[in-house]
């Protein structure tokens, strides 16, 4: 990786980033950066580059073109897609916590110094008492968290979480928003990609809007509009405001934006 | 009465070659077990399987060539499971197919060498069934420190080892180096067939490496049980096994796999109604 001069609270930097595989171009020519704090999330639809570009700055997908940058001893936490959890995995909360420490450790029981650490980062997320179960007798809320919980207690600089509303019900979803605004709040830097625009996107302080190359990047209030979202989408789309919120509809729901605007009329 | 049941019971260990074989079955069975946790856990059955044929062609191939049957399918066998791990985690055309056409390949290898140049009837036998009349001090040794050293990789790298089973994903961002644990692990699969492969035979041997750690599976839904329990079923059943193949006159390897049949149909169905619909949930039974 090359180092480029950087914002000393720069965290990350995608700089001129394209992402291939074979002959097909998926991200192209992407520079953006994350600073210590930031809360943003990577929006676009499928097929758009959010889990590449999330893979490189993973380092598991390789850049073609351009480096990403991190700033000197920064780390990564990452939270998976709950889809692609096996919730039937013979392991506890605290066994899932535990796995991301002490690899190089000859003897293989997590100490009580671990144990201590854990506990802790799972009373913080509401968690606390639940170490000795099995991963599948939780909520959706409390499956979630604990992906959170595994990824703090690697200690991040920054928390990747990748579609971390995708597959869960609204009651969940709101539990993870509540989550992250809340980890946002005690100072962690958090990166996100969703397809989400009205559960999540909308309620970040930053989007990315990703289509292969950046559309655009700012306030929801200002990259929720009609011609950036038909650019990223391909498609019109309009944008009503509720409760000071945009709220994106597509066209399918003509019918929905006319009762909308005539009862807000 | 009871004193000659006893009599009865310890007339095999008159014999050394009983002995010798017991000591390799327990060791092969407690081995396959612990092993075969792995194998359940990342749905590798298949592969076991696969790679308990691949093997099949080294044996026969250093047998024909008059190389040392451990290093001939020793090396075969570690080059085939090391092909294989890759094959299945690239998922390259078709990852079932590829490792059918490797390793029944490898089979059909062996079999056509030991036709045309081998001993073939007996070689055949004994590699495809198993044979405890052959049992070596050199299988002994083989075996004893085959099981030390895949305890010892697994203890130490035990996290590391859950962690690239559980979440590969996530392992390798962490920092994990999952292509060096699922090689090791591919490893220590071919080591424990190599070594195992001459009591319990090629045929037979996938059911070792599945049928302790399904059992001990549907017993426990912790990690770190299933690697004590899965050793033990494995164990009983080839000590088990053993003893009663010579009191019935029967083949050996036939026999543990069906006491370890017998253990897991026991566990399926004391697990009463509501714990068999837990089971039929899990994705890796």
């Amino acid at each position: 990786m090359k180092l480029h001069p950087v914002d000393p609270s720069t965290l990350l930097t995608c700089h001129h980033v394209t992402c291939a595989y074979g002959e097909t171009v998926v991200v192209s020519d992407v520079t953006f950066a994350l600073a210590a704090g930031d809360f943003a999330g990577i929006v676009g639809p499928s097929g758009s580059g959010k889990t590449t570009l999330l893979k490189a700055i993973l380092g598991s997908v390789t850049p073609v073109h351009g480096d990403i940058t991190m700033r000197d001893g920064a780390r990564l936490g990452y939270v998976p897609q709950v889809e692609s959890v096996d919730w039937n995995f013979p392991v506890t909360v605290l066994e899932v916590i535990a796995m991301t420490r002490g690899q190089k450790k000859w003897w293989p029981r997590i100490t009580p110094a671990e144990r201590k650490e854990a506990e802790e980062v799972l009373d913080r997320l509401g968690l606390g008492g639940l170490g000795g179960r099995h991963i599948r007798e939780l909520s959706g809320g409390q499956q979630q968290r604990v992906f959170v919980a595994r990824a703090l207690f690697h200690r991040p600089d920054i928390l990747v979480l990748d579609e971390p509303t995708s597959g869960v019900d609204v009651r969940t979803r709101h539990e993870v928003l509540h989550l992250l605004a809340d980890l946002h709040e005690q100072g962690m830097t958090v990166l996100l990609t969703t397809h989400d625009l009205n559960g999540l996107a909308a309620h970040l302080p930053r989007l990315v809007c990703l289509n292969k190359e950046i559309i655009a990047d700012g306030s929801p209030r200002e990259v929720l509009v009609p011609d950036v979202l038909e650019r990223l989408y391909g498609a019109p789309m309009h944008v009503l405001e509720h409760g000071g919120m945009p709220v994106v509809l597509d066209h399918a729901n003509e019918a929905v934006v006319r009762r909308f605007r005539g009862r807000a009329g | 009465m009871s004193a000659m049941i006893a009599l009865d019971l310890a007339e095999p260990y008159g014999f050394e070659f009983f002995r010798n074989g017991v000591l390799v079955a327990v060791v092969a069975g407690a081995l396959s077990g612990l092993l075969g946790v792995f194998v359940v856990l990342r749905g590798m059955s298949y592969i076991g399987h696969g790679l308990s044929h691949a093997v099949f062609g080294g044996a026969a191939a250093s047998a024909v060539m008059g190389f040392n049957y451990f290093i001939g399918a020793g090396l075969w066998g570690i080059a085939s499971g090391v092909l294989i791990g890759r094959i299945a985690r690239k998922r390259l055309i078709g990852a079932d197919a590829a490792i059918g056409v490797v390793t029944t390949a490898s089979f059909a290898l062996g079999l056509a060498l030991l036709n045309r140049y081998g001993q073939a009837q007996r070689s055949i036998e004994a590699v495809l069934f198993g044979s405890v009349l052959g049992v070596r001090t050199a299988d002994i040794i083989a075996v004893a420190v085959v099981a030390v050293l895949a305890t010892a990789v697994i203890v130490v790298g035990y996290r590391r080892f859950l962690f690239s089973t559980f979440d590969p994903d996530v392992a390798e961002v962490t920092g994990v180096r999952v292509s060096w644990m699922e090689a090791a692990l591919m490893i220590m699969l071919s080591l424990t067939i190599l070594v195992t492969m001459r009591v319990i035979g090629t045929l037979l041997i996938s059911a070792l490496l599945v049928i302790p750690a399904a059992t001990a599976r549907m017993l426990t839904n912790r990690f770190a049980r299933m690697l004590w329990i899965s050793p033990v079923i494995g164990a009983s059943a080839a000590f088990l096994g053993m003893n009663l193949a010579y009191h019935t006159d029967t083949s050996a390897s036939a026999m543990i796999i069906l006491v370890g049949a017998a253990a897991f149909t026991v566990v399926y169905f004391g697990l009463g109604v509501r714990g068999r619909r837990r089971v039929a949930a899990l994705g890796h039974l």
